[in-house]
């Protein structure tokens, strides 16, 4: 734990960072952009996890080690999607077979 | 049934849980585990799943195997599966908060000048043991929480009549389940790791190598899950790639059993109990782990998939390496653990009879599975007769070799020696202080000033070029 | 009997101590580090019981994102095999509830954060318990909002079993959507609910006093579990309310 203490108007910033995006996904995904939906919901997600964990959750003053705890678990998850949606995106490559 | 007992309550918990819990601490030089009441915890939630799975075997068994395949263990078995399958999930806990609590006790508990590169090379497997056990053993405990939740309200996840995918099943038990094969084997090969120096009166040879393959072999295993379903309907591509990752594993595996070869090379040694399991582990693992790189072969693995081949060549690791690894190491440490000595005879003695009886029992195995013995049936055509009576006998033999250790480890707990501070005339934090250690380990705080296993200084370190 | 090793080895060439300077460990060398009623016996000092109590619990918290990191997997395996279906199905969920959901989660965390910063400025007890019994209203509320949605579904057939109608193109797409949909937010739930409970026993430890700038860890790490559920939250809102809000 860093100690650190943040001011109350970061604090109130990222909420308010936060209720915009929210806005801004459900507002997007009223109209039908084809995979770009897709693209705006996860990117909008992505961020505002990223700022929860960042300054809600102190790691942006947390040592290193906490950096790479906090990444680490979102690798490995990655390695868990894209290995196994590799193994169903290439069924069916092989003519003549469902494999 | 005998595949969830051993995999999930004796495998991966042995090592970490009897031998870890109390040398990580002590070797690291600190009081105790991070958190010895999540350490207790993990304890309780180990008897609760041992319980529940308990109840699975006295009530008529679970017929799915090990592995809980979909969607027979969701909709077809009507033998234990629930309480069997939540048995391995609340284990699963106790196996994340070991993991968890050895991460933490590494990296914040160690005593000054205790650096990373002077570390025990037990420390080592132990903390990338635990590396795994965080990352795989969470995704297992949602497959299985997902296979019950199929099974008792019949949401439809991985049964094809639902509209599911059983490979999404295999897939996800594998990326847990392949990796826990190193979650059994790493604490092994850290064990052997320091028996190899003691009895060699040698440092060991290339440390960081060593140290950096129980890092590399935990974070590989997390790539080569795919070779479980090579037969499964698994893509081409996927297997050729995962077949291909997996003979990467084969690196840092051969990196250790040569580094122990070159460790022993014009050492002192002698050959105590605890070096003949050594020697016993690293030569049945090499042979586990060439039969490995047969059977990640695409090719030939569809020719032996699912036969006593198979069966064979897990048991040379598990058995002859983890098991190895543990008597080993029970051996190592006994006198510290309990700061009494056991019979050296009789221990030599049952050190040979686990050799010949592994050995008799699992290679006559590789033989019938080669020429096509199937497992999980139990029987088979007059043909395999005499190698499946040779095996047979070699399990009878393996059995004495378990009873008896436990006769003299029992005996010398009443009757034994006691113990003095380093019996073996080992180095180590471990070997400093008083068997067995007081409450708190040390009375103060130790300073490390070099590598804690030094068994020659390195200035004068002579022989191997 | 294993003593015989003395004269039967040779032994090591040279062992220098590996304690060295055990003199000079004296009582007085962690003087610096003043003695703290919260201590526990095996850390030397505060600052390794409070760094090893946040990795803990960050580490807890990789083992959570790959519990979770399951059920996502399974989600895009079948969204990848039939997206259409999942947007069907999606379409009967209610976005209002949901997006209020997402808010008022984001508001919790917003009060949470400001839980943890006032004892970590030594706010007054009340100023302390205030905020956490704040983000226990707010979750409660999230979890009144979830029993009103269940409840929805389970009147519209939409639970997944032999009572599933789906009127639909996709009706087996549809049923897994719907199995996702409540294991994924079920399991969230219990999150909240395990929260709710840790949260009392804070807001207790608050109301008694016992956190200031020297000792708040457990707000600490009860905070970052609780942000955590926020997150795994932002997720599932967008990937199961908000793919079929477009859909007709």
């Amino acid at each position: 734990m860093s100690g650190h203490v943040a001011p109350k108007s970061l604090y109130y910033l990222i909420f308010l960072a936060l209720m915009i995006g929210t806005g801004v996904t459900v507002l997007v995904a009223k109209f039908d952009l084809g995979p770009l939906n897709n693209i705006v919901m996860l990117s909008v997600a992505c961020a505002k996890a990223l700022l929860v964990i960042l300054f809600f959750m102190h790691v942006r003053w947390s040592s290193r080690l906490t950096w790479v705890v906090a990444g680490s678990g979102f690798f490995w998850l990655l390695i868990l999607f894209s290995i196994t949606m590799s193994d169903y995106m290439s069924r069916g490559w092989v003519p003549g077979t469902l494999r | 049934m005998h595949g969830v007992v051993m995999v999930f309550f004796f495998l991966i918990p042995s090592i970490p849980a009897v031998l870890g819990n109390f040398l990580v601490p002590i070797m690291i030089g600190a009081k105790d585990l991070a958190f010895p009441r999540i350490n207790l915890l993990s304890w309780y939630i180990y008897v609760l799943g041992g319980v529940f799975t308990l109840f699975a075997a006295l009530s008529g068994g679970v017929d799915t195997g090990w592995t809980f395949y979909t969607p027979y263990s969701t909709a077809a078995s009507n033998s234990h599966v629930m309480s069997a399958a939540l048995g391995v999930f609340i284990t699963g806990f106790s196996s994340i908060l070991t993991g968890l609590n050895f991460i933490v006790t590494i990296h914040r508990m160690r005593a000054p000048g205790m650096t990373w590169f002077r570390l025990p090379l037990f420390i080592w497997a132990h903390y990338a043991t635990s590396l795994i056990m965080i990352l795989g053993t969470p995704v297992i405990a949602i497959t299985v929480l997902m296979v019950a939740a199929e099974r008792a309200l019949h949401l439809g996840i991985f049964d094809p009549a639902l509209g599911g995918d059983p490979v999404l099943f295999q897939h996800l038990f594998w990326f847990y389940s392949h990796p826990a094969v190193y979650i059994m084997i790493l604490p092994a090969m850290g064990v052997i790791s320091e028996i190899v120096q003691a009895f060699s009166r040698k440092n060991i040879f290339g440390y960081s190598f060593i140290a950096f393959s129980s890092l590399a072999i935990a974070v590989i295993g997390f790539f080569v899950w795919g070779h479980h379903l090579f037969v499964a309907g698994q893509s081409v591509y996927a297997g050729l790639i995962f077949s291909f990752i997996s003979f990467l594993v084969a690196i840092p595996s051969a990196i250790k059993v040569f580094n122990w070869t070159a460790t022993i090379y014009k050492g002192s040694v002698s050959l105590d109990s605890p070096m003949l399991y050594a020697f016993g582990f690293i030569g049945l693992f090499t042979i586990g782990g060439l039969t490995g790189l047969v059977l990640a072969t695409m090719g030939i693995d569809i020719h032996v998939h699912d036969t006593y081949f198979v069966v064979a060549h897990f048991h040379y690791i598990m058995v002859g390496g983890a098991i190895m690894g543990y008597l080993g190491g029970l051996h190592y440490w006994w006198p510290k653990m309990t700061g009494k000595l056991y019979s050296e005879a009789w221990s030599k003695f049952s050190a040979l009879i686990v050799f010949v009886g592994f050995n008799l029992t699992f290679f006559p195995q590789f033989i019938a599975g080669y020429i096509g013995m199937p497992r999980r049936y139990h029987a088979y055509p007059p043909e395999f007769q005499v190698l499946n009576v040779l095996s047979s006998a070699g399990a009878s033999i393996l059995a004495v070799g378990y009873i008896i250790p436990l006769i003299y480890f029992m005996y010398s707990l009443v009757a034994g020696e006691k113990a003095a501070n380093d019996p073996w005339g080992s180095r180590g934090l471990e070997w400093e202080i008083p068997s067995p250690p007081p409450t708190e380990n040390f009375t103060v705080t130790p300073v490390v000033t070099e590598g804690t296993h030094q068994y020659v200084h390195p200035s004068q370190e002579v022989g191997v070029a | 009997m294993l003593d015989r090793h003395a004269e039967h080895f040779p032994g090591p060439i040279h062992q220098p101590p590996l304690v060295a300077n055990v003199d000079a460990i004296q009582p007085g060398v962690h003087a610096e580090h003043a003695y703290h009623p919260r201590l526990q016996h095996h850390f030397d000092d505060m600052e390794q019981q409070v760094e090893a109590s946040t990795l803990g619990m960050w580490v807890f918290l990789v083992t959570e994102i790959m519990f979770f990191g399951g059920l996502f997997m399974a989600y895009l395996v079948y969204r990848w095999a039939s997206p259409t279906g999942f947007q069907e199905a999606s379409n009967h969920l209610n976005v209002t509830w949901g997006a209020v959901n997402t808010a008022v989660l984001i508001c919790s965390s917003l009060t949470m954060a400001l839980g943890v910063r006032a004892a970590q400025t030594s706010a007054p007890a009340r100023t302390q318990v205030g905020w956490i019994v704040a983000t226990m209203v707010l979750g409660a509320a999230f979890l009144g909002v979830k029993v009103i949605e269940y409840t929805d579904k389970f009147t519209h057939h939409l639970v997944p079993g032999p009572n599933f109608v789906w009127e639909g193109q996709y009706p087996a797409a549809a049923e897994i959507f719907y199995s996702l949909y409540f294991c994924m937010t079920g399991l969230h739930a219990l999150h909240m609910i395990i929260g709710l409970g840790i949260m009392t026993v804070i807001a207790i430890m608050a109301w008694r006093g016992q956190f200031d700038s020297t000792y708040y860890t457990p707000v600490e790490v009860s905070g970052l579990y609780w942000h955590f559920v926020d997150i795994v939250w932002i997720f599932l809102f967008p990937l199961l309310y908000l793919i079929g809000y477009h859909y007709h």
